[in-house]
Formats: C-alpha cells, sequence, structure tokens
C-alpha cells in the first residue's frame, strides 16, 4: 500500500490535535506514515501509534527547530525522495504552509493549502477548500509530482485505531543555506485553560462592542466550554493578543458553534468565520451586517444579555 | 540598499468576486486593486528608508499580472516607491503559485543586486501564504517570514513571529526575503503630493522572454494543481432575530443553545 508521510506538528514532542486529523485522513489515501521532526520522540509515538500510523519516522535533531522552516523541508525532502510516498500532509498553519511551499518548489510537485476536506478518488487526493471568505467551494487535484496538501484544522474527526507506529530513526543532511534565518528566542503561549481557538467546538468572540471588556464573553465561553476569540477592532485596540483575532489576518475558524458579540461583521471577519456551522449575535445595533448571516440573533447589549444567558447555561447544564 | 516589494493585483474584496469558466480567478470583470496586505509590505519598506537617513535606499515594486495591474503597482508608486516593475504576459493567466514565484524570481534576478524582498503576509484572493517561502527557496535566501514587528541594525533584521503555539524573535541577515503581516502597523495614504509624483516615476513593462522564462513553464495549463470545480455556497438565511427586553434576550439565547443541543 502506498504511504501516505504527515508531517507531525507538535509542542516539545505533544501531538497537536490536527496531526491526528491527518492521519485519520491519511488512512483514506494509503498506509499513514509520520514524520516526527524533534528531540524525543517516544510521548509523540503513543500518541500516533493510537490513531493509526503504521510507522513513524523520527528525525532527532534538537537543532533543527532553532531554524524556521527551511530545515524541515530539507528533512521532508529526502523522506519522500526515500519513501515516494502517495502524498504529503502537513497541518495549514504559518510554518506548515511554509514547509510545503519550500517542498513543492524542491520537489517540482504541486502543492494545495488550506483544504477543508481531502477524499481519495482512487488513493489521488481530492480536496476541498472554502474561498473568497468562504463564499465559494473549490475541489481540486494535485497533478504533478508528489501531491503536498496542507489541512486546516477540523477538516476530519480523528478516529483512535492502532497503528504499529514501527520507529525508524531518519539521517539527514541540512545545508548551511537552510540555516540562515535563526529563531534566537521563543516565549511559548501561556496556556489559557481554555480549547484551542482553532481546534474548538464553540467559539465565543467579542468586538468593538465589548468596549474593552472581555469579561462577559470570557464567562460565557466558559460555560459553553468554548474558546475565546476576537475581532480585529478588539485587538487592534489592544483589548486582545493578535493569536485571538479570527478573520482574514487571523485564524479561520470553523466551529459547530460560532457567537459573536458586539462585532459588526466586516467582509474580513466574516471571511474567519463564515464556514461555522451555527451562528449567534447579540449586538446593540440592528443594522450590524453580522445579523444577515446568523441562525439565531439577539438585539441587545452584550454586558447585560451574556451575563444572564452565562447564568442560564450553567442552571441548564446543573 | 536595494529593496523590492512584491505587489498583487486583486478582485477587490468588497465586490462580487468570482470564477472563470475555466475556474480561474475572475481578474477583469472585478474592480481589481493593490491587495490590502501587500501595503503593509510597502509602509514597511518606506519606514525602513525613513528610520535610515542618509543610507541611499531604492524601492521597486515588483507585479505580475494583467494589464489592468499597473493600478496596483500605481498605489504602491503614490505611496512613495520609486520605480515600478509590471511582469505582465497573456502566457501568465492561470499561473499557479509555483508558476508566479517563478515569474517574480526572475524578476528580481533582472532587477539585479537585490538585499531585500519584501512581501505581504497573504493575497486577500487566493491566500496561500506561500509565494514568500518559495521566493526565498529559488532565490536561494533566508527566509524570514510573516514578522509582526520589524527591527533591523545594519545587515542584520529581527523580527518577532507570532506562531500558533508560541512567539519566536526570527534573526536573518541581508539579503534576505522578508514577509510581514498587518500587524506591522497600519499603511498610510497616498499624499497629494505623492499622487502628483507618481505620475513621473518609472514603469518598466516586461514580458517573460525579457525574464528568459519559457511561456510552456507558466499558466493554466502548466499549473501543477488542477481546480475541478468551484462552486458558489448556498447563502446563508437569516434566522430568528429576537430583541433583548428585560432579559428575555438572554433566555431566548439559551432556549436556542438548548435546541440545538449545544447545551
Amino acid at each position: 500500500m502506498t504511504e501516505i508521510l504527515v508531517l507531525v506538528d507538535h509542542v516539545d514532542g505533544a501531538v497537536r490535535k490536527p496531526t491526528l486529523e491527518l492521519l485519520t485522513i491519511a488512512r483514506r489515501l494509503g498506509e499513514p506514515s509520520a514524520v516526527f521532526i524533534g528531540a524525543d520522540a517516544s510521548q509523540a509515538i503513543e500518541s500516533l501509534k493510537k490513531y493509526g500510523a503504521e510507522k513513524v519516522y523520527v528525525v532527532d535533531d534538537a537543532d533543527m527547530a532553532t531554524y524556521l522552516v527551511a530545515p524541515k523541508a530539507e528533512a521532508l525532502q529526502q523522506l519522500v525522495e526515500k519513501t515516494s510516498p502517495g502524498a504529503v500532509l502537513i497541518s495549514s498553519n504559518a510554518e506548515g504552509k511554509e514547509i510545503a511551499a519550500r517542498l513543492a518548489v524542491k520537489l517540482d510537485s504541486g502543492i494545495i493549502t488550506d483544504a477543508v476536506d481531502v477524499q481519495s478518488d482512487g488513493g489521488t487526493p481530492v480536496t476541498t477548500q472554502s474561498v473568497f471568505a468562504g463564499n465559494f467551494t473549490v475541489t481540486a487535484k494535485v497533478t504533478q509530482g508528489t501531491p503536498i496538501i496542507t489541512v486546516k484544522p477540523n477538516a476530519a474527526t480523528p478516529e483512535a485505531v492502532d497503528g504499529a507506529a514501527t520507529e525508524e530513526k531518519v539521517e539527514v543532511s541540512v545545508s548551511d543555506g537552510a540555516k540562515t534565518a535563526k529563531i534566537i528566542k521563543s516565549e511559548p503561549r501561556k496556556a489559557s485553560g481554555r480549547p484551542e481557538l482553532t481546534e474548538a467546538a464553540i467559539v465565543v468572540s467579542g468586538g468593538r462592542g465589548t468596549g474593552g471588556n472581555f469579561e462577559p464573553v470570557e464567562q460565557f465561553a466558559d460555560s459553553l466550554g468554548a474558546a475565546v476569540g476576537a475581532s480585529r477592532a478588539a485587538v487592534d485596540s489592544g483589548w486582545m493578543p493578535h493569536a485571538f483575532q479570527v478573520g482574514q489576518t487571523g485564524k479561520t475558524v470553523s466551529p459547530q458553534l460560532y457567537v459573536a458579540a458586539g462585532i459588526s461583521g466586516a467582509i474580513q471577519h466574516r471571511a474567519g468565520m463564515q464556514t461555522s456551522k451555527t451562528i449567534i449575535a447579540v449586538n446593540k445595533d440592528e443594522e450590524a451586517p453580522l445579523f444577515e448571516l446568523v441562525d439565531f440573533g439577539v438585539v441587545g447589549d452584550l454586558h447585560a444579555v451574556l451575563p444572564a444567558a452565562t447564568e442560564g447555561v450553567t442552571e441548564r447544564k446543573g | 540598499m536595494n529593496i523590492v516589494v512584491c505587489v498583487k493585483y486583486v478582485p477587490d474584496a468588497t465586490a462580487e468576486r468570482q470564477f472563470e469558466s475555466d475556474h480561474t480567478v475572475d481578474r477583469v470583470g472585478v474592480d481589481g486593486l493593490l491587495s490590502e496586505l501587500d501595503e503593509y509590505a510597502v509602509e514597511q519598506a518606506l519606514q525602513l528608508r525613513e528610520k535610515r537617513d542618509g543610507e541611499e535606499i531604492e524601492i521597486t515594486a515588483l507585479c505580475v499580472g494583467p494589464e489592468q495591474a499597473t493600478d496596483a503597482i500605481r498605489k504602491a508608486l503614490q505611496m512613495g516607491v520609486d520605480k515600478g516593475v509590471h511582469v505582465v504576459d497573456d502566457a501568465i493567466a492561470g499561473s499557479d503559485s509555483l508558476a508566479t514565484s517563478l515569474v517574480l524570481a526572475k524578476a528580481v534576478e533582472k532587477i539585479g543586486d537585490v538585499d531585500l524582498v519584501m512581501c505581504g503576509m497573504a493575497s486577500t484572493d487566493a491566500s496561500m501564504s506561500v509565494v514568500p517561502a518559495m521566493l526565498a527557496e529559488r532565490l536561494g535566501l533566508p527566509q524570514v517570514t510573516f514578522a509582526s514587528a520589524v527591527e533591523s541594525q545594519g545587515e542584520v533584521f529581527r523580527v518577532r513571529r507570532d506562531g500558533d503555539t508560541a512567539t519566536e524573535i526570527v534573526e536573518g541577515r541581508l539579503p534576505m526575503v522578508l514577509s510581514v503581516t498587518d500587524q506591522t502597523g497600519e499603511a498610510r495614504y497616498p499624499s497629494f503630493k505623492g499622487i502628483m509624483a507618481a505620475k513621473k516615476k518609472p514603469l518598466e513593462s516586461w514580458s517573460l522572454s525579457d525574464l528568459g522564462v519559457d511561456a510552456e513553464k507558466v499558466g493554466l495549463s502548466a499549473a501543477w494543481s488542477a481546480v475541478e470545480d468551484t462552486e458558489a455556497r448556498p447563502p446563508r438565511s437569516q434566522g430568528e432575530i429576537v430583541t433583548d427586553e428585560d432579559g428575555s434576550g438572554a433566555k431566548a439565547l439559551v432556549d436556542f443553545l438548548a435546541s440545538k443541543k449545544f447545551i
């Protein structure tokens, strides 16, 4: 069976959820082989095994993490040349897309980014993308070389299935040219205790209407077990860090439920949330454009509506 | 110092963006403009020159696109860029990111002695965010990308890169490829003086043969990915809207959440 390479996205060995989704997608296309780049793969191998990885290629190189993108692309190139996989799947975040970009140039292969679904047409990956602020759905295929595909979070539900997860250590050579952009400092984001924004089933976002007070948004989010997001206006005002921004230049989310509080709904914001399954808006301004696409809307002050709703949700959950 | 800022001509995001029958983006029937996200790159190039008083810095806006794409270059010239280079050739239409990055790389080489290639974080149409990395790969230059803050001293650039799980400080040395995000700061509006001055600034037009790029290597037929179908998403229909009166809004909201089994 054809191998499908999945680049493991991890934080100090802890595998991130989108990688498990990639393993599930890889099983539709062939036999999933995970590629772990970094130091100490043992914890990762445990998780990868539970989600169907048949092989785990381990590039045990802590040094690689101190350079931006290029060394990982070189490592993957060498692995692709060694294994001739049916496709390479990578998480669609900034780093993942850039690794894919360089890999595509190196391998003379086609690239598709930001897939929200990948299905198999006789082993050939067929991707679905959501484009133009979510207004169009595009299906596409790579027609040259090894398909290199980056996949967005939540594109599949990770299926727990045992794999052999046979570890194979791989030596790669990294050129000096790939070590020219050095990461001189890395500060991990503080854990908020809430779900990751791009992975959450429910997202509650606040905008200009919060007036800088995110407490009602955060408490409502916590009552639902949701992630917290923010509009660009709220981020530009310094009320929330950029990592929480939903929209064209922030995160794209596609949760089961998206609640927008005090967000008017500019096209740039809609681009980041329009494909959410269910959308709710709370806004004082009944003319807010976001009301046009909601499943449910409350015209009212979020500072009154959200605390009361938080109480209501907490009571029902009892 | 020679700076090249890559700018893209894109359909206006607030207009009705469409696909052609061959599934390529309609770049002619919809009003186009300089991609908003490239304005931040132009702005950072201009700020770099302002900060380095006394150093001779020439900034070129480079664009690959159809005839109308001169609008994007002109905007960059109006903002303060010194000259424009427009690569225009019928054979380019429908090119994928790989072919576009090839044409851009060849144009950067032809401009010559380029110290810094700058890009926006993504285009506002395809929004793949891959061209800066491809350019770095093709030009064999360091890749310092997704910068949300830029500092430099001499040939050394240090930027902040806000990743998914960490904020990193990345360092590179010229020559290099630098892409910047909208977090680097608001882009300036062209002044009246800038608009007038732009009319006299040089704008060169190059074809593929000027760059020595084989026309067979670009365009839709040479793309290494093929769109099978494009489909407009059915418009979302508006659901129920209630007006809050003395707590009725919250109650209705909780009822809705319960009816959809979110609680």
